[in-house]
């Protein structure tokens, strides 16, 4: 009998279609691979269980009906903390929103719902989606399937482990600096960081605002590319959602998998691989690039000289946006609310005895940076510059795609470290974003595509970045990674990721029944 | 740039309405001192000729029509409130006077 939980939501989906399987299978089935793993990988905050079973049976008896259905419609998919769902707990990541059950839902929430996928969970991440490891989750580590002591990358860790783990077929993430393309690359799986505005952000609890992309973290190429179709297009509630729709994703990825890249114009951007990079990263990215020119390409070296002041760009304005958008923990309205242990009783001092209980170090680290870049007598040395760093960028950028289709470097410039490696040394950690933050500075697109396995065994990722609104070129060319690798491989590389349970472990594990809290 | 002191950070920590305990102060000044340090660098390349960006793509003047539609239920909203009473939230005192 075919193992629902191993198929790529594609193929679910037209198992689905053709009547061969139904909703409440596979939906069944990735909640007891969940109730079989996840004590170990950790992937999920909360399991909505029977909500997840009660769409399935909806979506199957409406197609027994023989209505006609969203293509995706019956493949269970799990979400981030960080996107409020309505009736479902949402934390991101956080003690100051512990118990809190969001009175709505994000508009990409809407839009699951409406295509009828069945929503598994709530995946865990770093607090506020703040860090590259998951680490500063209030509620625990998430482990990487591939080796449980290292970390699964963040912030996004839950959803592109929990993915990977075979958790579940589909992810939504959401990436500021790389939370989306950075657990990826570690994990051995795909994510997209839309175009700025491709996908509404009503409804993710912001981090910066400017920054901030909610997008898809998949095990195939082409998944990805239903998924961002799904969620993505205007939305009257976002005012920064792009009014027009983008070019056919989903028709890209599947052109993509031809093989066949004639004509493209890839261009290698030498400030992004060499020092700081993994040996292994390196060859993986070599190799892919090698593929990638049998497959017609023509590869280029162009340079973006002021990339390697976006970093430092990044820790000046994303602190000095969530410092603002985190304003609104005050303890008043939703979430905890402490009150000073001695002294009056006043809203500001409650404010402050919330906010000094209920975030973590790392959100307190950030709102502080930020707080003060934007006070009086550095707001024009520290934001005013990092915001003109963000032009320069953007020219980078605008210059490098006059002379191709696509950059490409490597997604991270490590694979996976160990738990607890990097959680004393702040700059080392985020170093992990230096390839992928430039993209959320300009608003451009990325995908991170899982390449192969460095020198110690564990995934590299490969990124791709292609012009703001050309979304489709990420997915043409990603398919044609994946398809020439894959061909090379025989399989695709999740297939050599250890196995979690021992084979012939019972199936259907107790606690799938009734909703449950990790 | 200037250092980041434990007087610094406590004067920021207050602005930014957040209780630290002493040990956080301290460290916090250390770890935000090798931050700022580091980030100070983007000065060198923001010359005065250079515009500033605020937003990855540029749009303005937003509109849509403007058509009614209903607020979350009150009752919705107040589940989640710390506190509340009668369709409202109820907040400690605001002013720090007597």
């Amino acid at each position: 009998m075919t193992d629902l939980t191993r198929l790529s939501a594609a193929d679910l989906a037209d198992r689905l279609t053709r009547r061969e399987s139904t909703s409440v299978e596979a939906t069944q089935a990735h909640l007891d691979r969940i109730a079989a793993v996840d004590d170990k990988v950790k992937a999920f905050l909360h399991v909505s269980s029977e909500a997840a079973l009660a769409t399935a049976r909806e979506i199957d008896a409406r197609r027994a009906a023989g209505e006609e259905l969203h293509p995706l419609a019956g493949v269970p998919i799990a979400v981030k903390d960080v996107v409020v769902t309505k009736g479902m707990p949402t934390t991101a990541g956080s003690k100051i929103l512990e118990g809190w059950v969001p009175p709505y839902d994000a508009t990409l929430v809407e839009r699951i719902k409406a295509a009828g996928l069945p929503i598994l969970g709530k995946t865990n991440m770093d607090e506020f989606a703040m860090g590259s490891s998951t680490e500063h989750s209030a509620y625990g580590n998430t482990h990487n399937p591939w080796d449980l002591d290292r970390i699964p990358g963040g912030s996004g860790g839950g959803s592109a482990a929990a993915v990977a783990a075979f958790e579940a077929p589909l992810a939504i993430g959401t990436d500021t600096g790389g939370s989306i393309r950075q657990p990826g690359a570690v994990t051995g799986t795909v994510g997209v960081k839309p175009t700025y505005g491709s996908v509404s952000r009503y409804g993710l609890i912001a981090m910066a605002s400017s920054l901030d992309q909610a997008g898809p973290v998949t095990r195939t190429v082409l998944d990805s590319a239903l998924l961002h179709e799904l969620i993505g297009g205007p939305d009257h509630r976002d005012s920064t959602s792009i009014p027009k729709a983008l070019p056919s994703l989903v028709a890209a990825a599947r052109q993509g998998a031809t093989g066949n890249l004639e004509g493209l114009r890839v261009g290698v951007v030498t400030e992004l691989h060499g020092e700081g990079y993994q040996a292994g990263v390196i060859a993986r990215f070599e190799e892919s690039l090698a593929l990638l020119e049998k497959a017609g390409a023509e590869i280029v070296e162009v340079s973006c000289p002021h990339f390697p002041y976006a970093l430092d760009a990044y820790y000046l304005i994303m602190p000095a946006e969530a410092s603002s958008n985190l304003a609104k923990f005050d303890g008043m309205r939703f979430g905890l609310r402490v009150e000073p242990e001695d002294g009056p009783v006043t809203a500001e001092r409650v404010m402050a005895a919330t906010r000094g209980q209920g975030f973590g170090d790392e959100v307190k680290r950030r709102i502080i940076l930020g707080t003060y870049a934007l006070s009086a007598g550095y707001y024009d040395a520290y934001y005013g510059s990092a915001q003109k760093v963000r032009t320069l960028i953007q020219r980078d950028f605008a210059a490098a795609f006059t002379e191709t289709d696509v950059l490409v470097s490597p997604t991270a410039p490590t694979t996976a470290f160990k738990l607890g490696e990097k959680l004393d040394d702040p700059l080392a950690m985020y170093l992990n974003d230096v390839a992928t933050i430039p993209a959320n500075l300009a608003g451009v697109p990325g995908i991170s595509v899982p390449n192969g396995l460095s020198d110690d065994g564990l995934p590299t990722g490969f990124q791709i970045l292609a012009p703001a609104r050309a979304d489709d070129r990420l997915y043409r060319v990603g398919a044609a990674l994946e398809h020439l690798l894959e061909a090379q491989w025989g399989a695709p590389l999740l297939a050599s990721a250890p196995e979690l349970s021992p084979p012939g472990s019972p199936r259907s594990a107790a606690g799938t029944s009734g909703d449950t809290e990790a | 740039m200037s250092t980041i002191s434990r007087d610094e950070v406590a004067r920021v920590a207050a602005l930014a309405r957040i209780d630290l305990r002493p040990e956080e102060v301290d460290r916090l000044a250390g770890e935000l001192d090798v931050i700022v340090e580091s980030i100070a660098k983007v000065n060198t390349v923001a010359t005065p000729d250079v515009p500033a960006t605020s937003h990855p793509l540029p749009m303005t003047n937003v509109f849509r029509e403007d058509v009614p539609e209903p607020a979350l239920p009150v009752e919705d909203v107040l589940a989640g409130a710390p506190d509340s009473e009668d369709g409202k939230f109820v907040v400690p005192q605001i002013l720090g006077e007597e």
